[in-house]
């Protein structure tokens, strides 16, 4: 699992996105018009693509779409915070 | 003997609050903006002073018209499931009974099971029918949810509608309606509840001081959901629930002609959709148009989905709900 493929899931998703708007450093939160529902929106994102299910801590950790990717990674071995 | 629902109709209070009109209550707020937080177009509200009960009964009303060879003297159980009864005692379906005027040898019961309501009802009814207890049970839905909704929980207040459905399941020489697989998850009790308003935390004066701005101080108690928490039950629980439906009845997802799931909010239904890996054409949805109903929501989109002859006969329907509790109910039923 790449990175790139990673943000191309999450581009796809959101309709208003620009394809080559975001990079693994792009703080996430900061995307336009973030809200609490674009949280639901990338955990079940995440959950549906990689069968990865963050809990609300693990979201409350991550910065940038890279700590998004790596947690995922992370779990999709075995591992997370409450794993 | 075996049991089959016969007869489904449904109620919708007569006022419905698009988005255009819901946004003049959030000036920060577009008509877009509220279908982008809730994926509905429109949600129907209850008029101030009706319960679920008399949502019901209309309910009941549409089902006489619609089905001529229908008579109230044939019904010899009816259960009623809501989140607002009429009283603490009787029991509201005692109250429907009179209203109704149900043979005297009728059997009355309340179930206040909120989402999975009609699921658990529809379990209860196919027990009774397949002992032998009973040969016509009543179903009775009546959901009034906007009621106890605090104006600033927009999220909340842009997905539920209020909803009255009634169903009849009777004796039949094959049964139509499948096994039950059920699941509780009590720890969920504090992600989504009306914790005011019952016996523990009864509404008092303090109550009515802090809801004072909002319709009727809140008389129901207020609706409090962690979506995010929500969210992750519906993606952990309901993918394993589905499969273990279709394997205590006995058949493939694939054998199954339409997937019928709890119209909880757009996005739950679409990540159970995909996680679930059920085609588009399969999976029934008529959330846009009427929001969450709670217990009326899957006998809305049966109906829905009948009147636009999207069913056949011998039609195999896997039917989930879930929601407070947590609680969860899948079974198949025969078209």
């Amino acid at each position: 699992m790449e990175i790139i493929d990673f943000i191309k899931v999450i581009e796809d998703e959101f309709e208003d996105l620009t394809p080559g708007t975001l990079s693994p450093y792009s703080v996430f939160r900061d995307m336009d018009g973030w809200s609490s529902m674009h949280a639901l929106i990338f955990v079940a994102l995440i959950d549906t693509t990689y069968d990865v299910l963050l809990t609300g801590e693990e979201l409350k950790s991550c910065i940038t779409i890279k700590d998004l990717f790596d947690i995922t990674v992370l779990k999709i071995n075995g591992g997370g915070i409450n794993a | 003997m075996g049991a089959s629902i016969k007869y489904i109709s449904y109620f919708l209070p007569p006022l419905a609050i698009d988005n255009v009109a819901l946004a003049k209550g959030y000036p920060d707020k577009t008509p877009q903006d509220l279908f982008d937080i809730s994926g509905v177009h429109k949600r129907h509200i209850a008029s101030e002073g009706v319960l679920g009960s008399d949502l019901a009964l209309n309910a009941v009303r549409s089902l006489v018209l619609e089905n001529s060879d229908f008579s109230l003297n044939e019904i010899d159980f009816l259960i009623f499931s809501t989140l607002v009864l009429d009283y603490n005692s009787p029991t509201t379906a005692s109250v429907l009974h009179r209203k109704l005027g149900l043979n005297l040898n009728c059997g009355a019961l309340d179930l206040p099971q909120g989402c999975t309501g009609f699921l658990y009802s529809l379990s209860l009814a196919s027990a009774m029918i397949s002992a032998g207890n009973a040969k016509n049970v009543l179903i009775l839905l009546g959901e009034i949810p906007t009621k106890a909704i605090h104006h600033d929980d927009i999220a909340l207040g842009s997905i539920f509608g209020d909803a009255g459905a009634a169903l009849v399941v009777s004796e039949n020489q094959t049964s139509k309606i499948g096994k039950f697989v059920f699941g509780t998850f009590g720890e969920g009790f504090d992600f989504l509840k009306v914790e005011v308003g019952g016996g523990r935390n009864p509404i008092n004066s303090e109550w009515i001081k802090k809801y004072d701005d909002q319709e009727l101080n809140l008389p129901y108690g207020r609706i409090e959901m962690n979506g995010f928490e929500v969210l992750r039950f519906a993606l952990k629980e309901i993918p394993g629930l589905l499969d273990r439906t279709l394997l205590m009845n006995n058949i493939s997802i694939s054998e199954i002609d339409f997937f019928v799931f709890h119209q909880a909010s757009a996005m739950i239904l679409k990540s159970l959709q995909r996680k679930c890996d059920i085609p588009q054409g399969k999976f029934i949805s008529y959330f846009e148009e009427s929001g969450n109903t709670v217990s009326c929501s899957i006998p809305i989109a049966l109906k829905k989905g009948a009147d636009d002859n999207r069913f056949k006969k011998g039609d195999k329907i896997a039917l989930i709900a879930f929601g407070i509790g947590f609680s969860c109910i899948g079974t198949v039923i025969e078209w």
